[in-house]
């Protein structure tokens, strides 16, 4: 079989044609990602420089000191960070994780489209008026700043976010396992938290570990809802500290050992959150992930 | 409905030993079928379907593709319902009892299902796969669930194979294997029918042979619908045949009757390949 040789020195150029652009597609790839990791890195970078000097074991231990007087740390905001975002998670993990499973199961009608709609829309709202909300249904009623009212407009922030991601990942697992399960007997609702929930849970919890880093970041809503508070407390009926006030209180004041501490309060909160996001996908991964979406 | 004659005659002789496969004598009609429509929207998939399963016995339903062979399916065990705006009419009685008037939960133990792609349920484990109905019907008791499994892995012909990697992932068994997983995952709720949809489609020859060769043992205790489009497969494996064209039910009779003298000309035409 003999073919014609300008068939074959044109296949040859198309060939090379295609590895270059192949080759060209994949470089403009890794340039995106890298462009990407910039901001991160010089993040993580900025904090760790301002903020080293005030890394120390005083920053996790000791309560903040009065103004003029050096030292001292932030343990009470660590703490109060992680009992707001804790008490926001137990109002918006149920509540999130239930809408996303009734929207992506059974959210075909024009219900389930209305809250589609709503979840978006909550979901666009600025979180400072978010914070109003919460000022308004829970501070205004009980007369006073409280960790509780902290944790709801933390709540009401995650719980869209939350359930969108469920929904979503929900909606990727197959039709076919739902099916599956269906014929064999399994009551619809078992097929949705047993089958379809448990298939995607890793989904599922990126998206919460999602909801909870950005939870953990907000300072707006927490501003007229828990307040801040100089001293140890873990009353959720009191005023509570929290990184991301302090950060805010510290980082526009004029003492420079308040502002590498802002620095590294943010060093931590990162931390601490990468910490969470390893831990909890540590805990809940599959034996057979691999073979997961 | 139009009247052919196979469709009339088909179960006058209900008692008869199947020639094709050796046989258990027909004594029940364990599925019947009155008049059975079944609509995707105002679409109509399948028309005045018409039909007795008896007992013990392999029932192949062929046909062309769009035909309505799985929505028939589908109706029996009441899936087809699950789509959004669908409908069934008429009438599909389980052991005389209409389907439609019973809880589908019920239904779907009963009638059990084996579809055309293998799907083991991706996080769980051999073992879980198998016990995933019995768990999610409310069985615990853990030693009857480790018997029930290894004799649903058994029946299935998988046992040999795997006995070895019950904690292993289902989904890491070969195409064929996760097939009779599946199968086995079916058997386990313990139901009276199998209603298989092109089970053996996907495998190879050696695959298919050993899901043949299980459907003989399974008929021994279960009553089994199997769709295929392998006219081989039919012929080997059931003792009545349904040849199914544009939603309809064109001729119901023994196997071998229908692939040696079919009474209509379609059915001829198709069964010998010369449209289809
Ligand atoms: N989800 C659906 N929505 C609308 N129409 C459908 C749907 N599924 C099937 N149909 C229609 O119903 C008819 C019967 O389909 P069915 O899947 O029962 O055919 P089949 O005989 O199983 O075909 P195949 O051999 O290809 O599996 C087809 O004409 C098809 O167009
Ligand atoms: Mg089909």
């Amino acid at each position: 079989m003999k073919e014609p040789k300008r068939l074959k020195r044109m296949d040859n150029y198309r060939f090379h044609f295609r590895k270059l652009t192949s080759l060209f597609m994949f470089t403009l790839c890794g340039v995106s990602v890298l462009i990407a990791l910039v901001p991160l890195i010089l993040i993580f970078y900025r904090t760790v420089a301002f903020g080293f000097s005030a890394i120390n074991w005083d920053f996790f231990t000791q309560m903040p000191k009065p103004v003029g007087e050096s030292g001292g740390g932030l343990a009470n905001a660590i703490v109060g960070t992680m009992i707001l975002v804790g008490l926001g998670s137990c109002m918006s993990l149920p509540v999130g994780i239930m809408a996303g499973i009734y929207l992506a199961e059974y959210g075909n009608n024009w219900f389930g489209q209305s809250v589609r709609f709503l979840t978006d829309v909550l979901n666009g709202v600025p979180s400072i008026v978010t914070g109003v909300v919460a000022y308004t249904v829970v501070v205004l009623p009980m007369k006073h700043f409280s960790a509780y009212a902290g944790g709801v407009a933390l709540g009401i922030l995650m719980i869209p976010t939350i359930t969108r991601t469920t929904e979503e990942i929900l909606k990727t697992v197959p039709h076919s396992l739902r099916e599956a399960a269906l014929a064999l007997g399994i009551p619809r609702w078992k097929t949705s938290l047993q089958i379809v929930l448990r298939t995607a849970m890793s989904g599922v919890v990126t998206g919460i570990l999602l909801a909870v880093a950005r939870a953990a970041g907000e300072t707006a809503p927490l501003l007229f809802t828990a307040l801040n508070n100089r001293f140890w407390n873990t009353s959720m009926n009191q005023p509570m500290a929290s990184l991301t006030v302090f950060i805010y209180n510290y980082a526009v004041s004029p003492f420079d050992d308040w502002i590498a501490q802002a620095w590294a309060g943010t060093f931590v909160l990162m931390t601490l959150i990468l910490l969470l996001s390893l831990t909890v996908r540590f805990a809940t991964r599959n034996k057979f992930a691999g073979n997961l979406l | 409905m139009r009247d052919y004659p196979g469709t009339r005659q088909t179960f006058i002789e209900m008692d008869t030993i199947p020639e094709n496969g050796k046989g258990i004598p027909v004594d029940h009609n364990k599925i019947v079928a009155e008049k059975v429509s079944a609509f995707f929207g105002k679409v109509q998939a399948i028309r005045d379907i018409q039909i007795n399963i008896p007992e013990n016995s392999i029932v192949a339903i062929i046909g062309p593709s769009g035909c309505g062979k799985s929505t028939f399916l589908r109706s029996i065990n009441r899936m087809h319902e699950l789509i959004h705006g669908t409908r069934v009419t008429g009438k599909i009685l389980l052991d005389g009892e209409d389907v439609y008037s019973l809880d589908p939960v019920l239904i779907r133990k009963k009638i059990g299902m084996v579809f055309q792609k293998p799907n083991p349920f991706p996080t769980m484990s051999i073992f879980d796969n198998v016990a995933a109905g019995l768990r999610m019907g409310g069985t615990h008791d853990r030693k009857n669930i480790a018997e029930v499994v290894e004799r649903s892995l058994q029946q299935a012909a998988l046992w040999s194979e795997v006995k070895d990697s019950l904690s292993k992932s289902g989904v890491g068994l070969s195409g064929g294997q996760q097939q009779r997983l599946c199968i086995a995952r079916a058997l386990a709720v313990n139901p009276e029918v199998l209603l298989m949809d092109e089970p053996a489609s996907a495998l190879d020859p050696i695959a298919t042979a050993k899901i043949e060769e299980l459907l003989f043992e399974l008929k021994k205790r279960y009553t089994i619908v199997i769709v295929t489009h392998n006219m081989q497969q039919a012929a080997r494996v059931s003792d009545y045949t349904a040849f199914f064209y544009m939603g309809e039910l064109i001729e119901y009779d023994i196997t071998k009757k229908i692939f040696t003298a079919p009474s209509i000309k379609q059915t001829e035409d198709y069964v010998t390949g010369r449209f289809g």
